[in-house]
């Protein structure tokens, strides 16, 4: 199993295109970025309706926020983890 | 060693039409001539920079804080909003009472990641340390150790690894899969993506400013192309003033994750 394993990251290697890691960025960022989208949306929609309950979902919106961009963000680290070789 | 300080020759002399292509930033960015080497230990900015940090944080709070008086001085009083902010918008939001413990934990977290990313942007220094992973990853180690110590003391050996992978009323079917996916996301992914989450901002960030500050020493040219160069310094500019932005918000999601997990540890029966 292991051995088709390296057998499959060299053939990986041997096929890598120059660039492909910001295209797959590029991708990695579609997600998140629409998720940021609403978390930051509703939460100023809930904000507008419920000003009392500001500062609740303040910190619930940064946490939503942190969430969905750290999917960005592995985006962002995966080339250069499965690139570096 | 020679390649990059080549490289930072090249970057210093080179204009468009003059027959240098753009010296595009990258990794090598990141990469610093040691400043000692010591028995094949290199000591370098990023490190340098890490430790000034250090010590501003602790003599900071040390002078604001050793001999607190009743009404504060002026010194007194900054570390007293810093404090305030971190106990009623971090500690006691999240963790409730029991949080009051875990203020001075979370209060140098988010104090030392705060000043370290603000580096990125203060002359001289102008690099932040945390866009270098073993920074990052160091404080999330530290912060998962945190969690894990707490989510066993609490509840004892049987009664912490239900806390980590347990969740109460699922159907029979489902449990072996969403225990294997809870431990995945309390035990591997959390700590990951804790320090993956600031060290990508921050090495983004440093990106960016890099980006346009090496454009528009690139296209300042006695030709048209200067006006293009202007437009890069003043997103340049920009870039800093959101970095500003950035630098905070990462500081304190940091902070806040910190104290989410440590919330998580202590809640009874889950």
């Amino acid at each position: 199993m292991s051995a088709e394993l390296v057998n499959l990251a060299a053939a990986g290697n041997a096929m890598q295109i120059k660039g492909l890691g910001a295209l797959a960025y590029g991708l990695a960022a579609i997600g998140p970025g629409i998720g940021i989208g609403v978390v930051f949306g509703h939460s100023i929609e809930a904000m507008a309706r419920q000003p009392e309950a500001m500062g609740i979902i303040r910190t619930n919106m940064f946490l939503g926020f942190a969430l969905c961009e750290v999917l960005a963000l592995l985006g962002l680290v995966v080339p250069f983890i499965f690139g570096a070789a | 060693m020679s390649a990059h300080t080549l490289l930072a020759e090249s970057e210093a002399n080179c204009h468009i039409f003059s027959g240098c292509g753009f010296p595009a930033p990258g990794l090598h960015s990141f990469d610093f001539k040691p400043i000692v080497s010591v028995a094949g230990l290199h000591f370098t900015k990023p490190m340098l920079l890490a430790i000034i940090c250090m010590l501003i944080v602790v003599g900071f709070f040390w002078a604001a804080f050793a001999k607190p008086k009743l009404v504060p001085g002026k010194l007194q009083l900054v570390g007293e909003i810093g404090y305030n902010f971190i106990a009623r918008s971090i500690a006691r939001e999240v963790i409730g009472k029991k949080g009051d413990k875990y203020i001075p934990f979370l209060m140098s977290i988010f104090f030392f990641v705060w000043l370290m990313n603000i580096m990125a942007i203060i002359p001289v220094a102008q690099f932040p340390s945390t866009s270098r992973f073993a920074f990052p990853a160091a404080l999330a180690a530290l912060v998962f150790v945190t969690y894990m110590y707490l989510t066993f003391k609490t509840h004892g050996l049987k009664g912490g690894v239900k806390n980590l992978v347990w969740i109460e009323g699922l159907p029979k079917f489902l449990v072996p899969l969403i225990v294997l996916l809870e431990f995945i996301q309390n035990v591997i992914t959390r700590p990951f993506t804790l320090a993956v989450r600031l060290w990508a901002n921050m090495f983004a960030g440093h990106m960016l400013i890099v980006m346009f500050s090496v454009a528009a020493w690139y296209l300042l040219t006695p030709t048209f192309m200067s006006v293009i160069a202007g437009g890069s310094f003043v997103l340049a500019a920009g870039m800093t003033a959101f970095e500003l932005l950035i630098q905070f918000l990462q500081a304190y999601i940091f902070t806040l994750l910190a104290s989410i997990y440590i919330s998580g540890a202590l809640e009874e029966g889950h």
